[in-house]
């Protein structure tokens, strides 16, 4: 699974960045999370507000940073 | 509205800690219990009915409504700015979101309309003013910052700058999202506003009671109109000066705002006092930094320039008028 956290760095994009990995590893499952930090990637990926999380190439939530029983059922529907 | 509140902090000062009358410490308490309660009702009223509002307006949305509207018209403008009200922001999201209205065709002036009027008219500003200062002067400040948006992002439009920006911005191709967009349920608007406001109250809180604590200090110790000789209505530079402060000064509206309304009352000039205000909102150093990976240099100076000459001319207007 590949997981993509997008954010230039504020503080809400490495809340977002740890949730999802304390997600993980409640739910005890493996995947790749990538921090992406450069500009044209996050506008690329259509994520107007940041953080945004994409999950296999799909985005998820933009503009805020979802509860980690969120980003659980988001890694669920990828499974 | 408020007059319980009163009753509450006389009843638990005078009361139940049973702190003489009229003693200084009791008085501040009294008036820092008031204070606080009112205000967090205020904030929690205007910012949950701006998050309610909000979730009618998702970026994309936004977009497509500027996008529409083709041209530089003076009411694309109007829109952009008053979308500014009500669509989410923070300065580390202002550089996708330009991005994103560049590549939608909307013309520069008009992104600058908005992305002038999201930082500097937004709930927690309005809540504390019209906690700390009442309902005239927080209209008196969304009004003059719609005004300045529209007005600054009119002229950033005439002076055809699109060559400063940043060339890489105009290549890229702005992908879909592709996130399902089907409307929310009027439940679901109404309890992620709930959580919104819940979280942003928490977040804010320490810097609005700490700003109402120092600015309580300021009660006691600065005598009322000690500082009129200096930041007063008199001094041409007073403006300019709280400007030039405020620009650099990166504090969210929430910190600030308590400490000013204790300026005004130690004699700093209103007009001056909403043009620092609207300085340390609308231009902050992070965000100018982050601008500038799809600024020219040159055109985050004029940018800047321009919005600081409105905030300045406002400051001036208001010390004349009220």
């Amino acid at each position: 699974m590949e997981i993509k956290v997008y954010g230039p760095g504020c503080r809400n994009c490495t809340n977002l960045e740890k949730e999802v990995m304390n997600a993980l590893a409640e739910l005890d499952v493996a995947a790749n999370v990538e921090k992406v930090t450069d500009i044209k990637a996050i506008a690329e990926a259509g994520i107007m507000m940041t953080p945004g999380l994409a999950i296999n190439g799909k985005v998820k939530s933009y503009g805020r940073v979802p509860k980690r029983e969120e980003i659980k059922e988001f890694i669920k529907s990828e499974m | 509205m408020f007059n319980w509140t009163q009753r509450l902090a006389d009843w638990l000062v005078y009361d139940v800690l049973k702190i003489a009358h009229k003693s200084k410490f009791g008085d501040a308490l009294n008036f820092f219990i008031y204070d606080t309660i009112k205000i967090f009702i205020l904030l929690l009223i205007i910012i949950y009915a701006i998050t309610f509002i909000r979730s009618f307006f998702p970026p994309e949305k936004t977009k497509k409504i500027l996008a529409g509207k083709k041209g530089n018209t003076f009411f694309a403008h109007i829109l952009a700015a008053m979308l500014g009200i009500v669509t989410p922001f923070c300065s580390c999201s202002a550089v996708p979101l330009f991005i994103g209205f560049v590549e939608a065709g909307i013309p520069l002036g008009v992104t600058f309309s908005y992305l002038i009027a999201a930082p500097m008219v937004n709930e927690v500003a309005l809540g504390l003013l019209y906690g700390l200062f009442g309902l005239k002067v927080a209209l008196i400040y969304i009004i003059s910052g719609e005004v300045i948006a529209i007005v600054s992002g009119i002229i950033l439009g005439k002076l055809g700058l699109e060559k400063y920006v940043e060339e890489y911005v105009y290549q890229i191709k702005v992908g879909d999202a592709g996130i399902d967009f089907s409307d929310p349920t009027l439940k679901e608007r109404l309890l992620d506003s709930w959580h919104f406001t819940k979280d942003l109250l928490k977040k804010i809180s320490p810097y609005v009671v700490i700003g109402i604590v120092i600015g309580g200090f300021m009660h006691g110790w600065i005598p009322a109109n000690a500082l009129a000789k200096y930041a007063g209505k008199d001094n041409p530079f007073a403006v300019f000066i709280a400007v030039a402060f405020g620009i650099p000064l990166y504090s969210n509206a929430a910190g600030v705002i308590p400490l000013v309304s204790e300026l005004t009352r130690a004699g700093v000039a209103m007009g001056t006092a909403l043009a620092f205000m609207m300085a340390v909102t609308a231009l902050s150093v992070p965000e100018m930094i982050l601008l500038r990976r799809v600024l020219k240099p040159r055109l985050l100076a004029i940018f800047i320039g321009i919005t600081g000459m409105g905030i300045l001319f406002t400051g001036y207007f208001f010390n004349v008028i009220l």
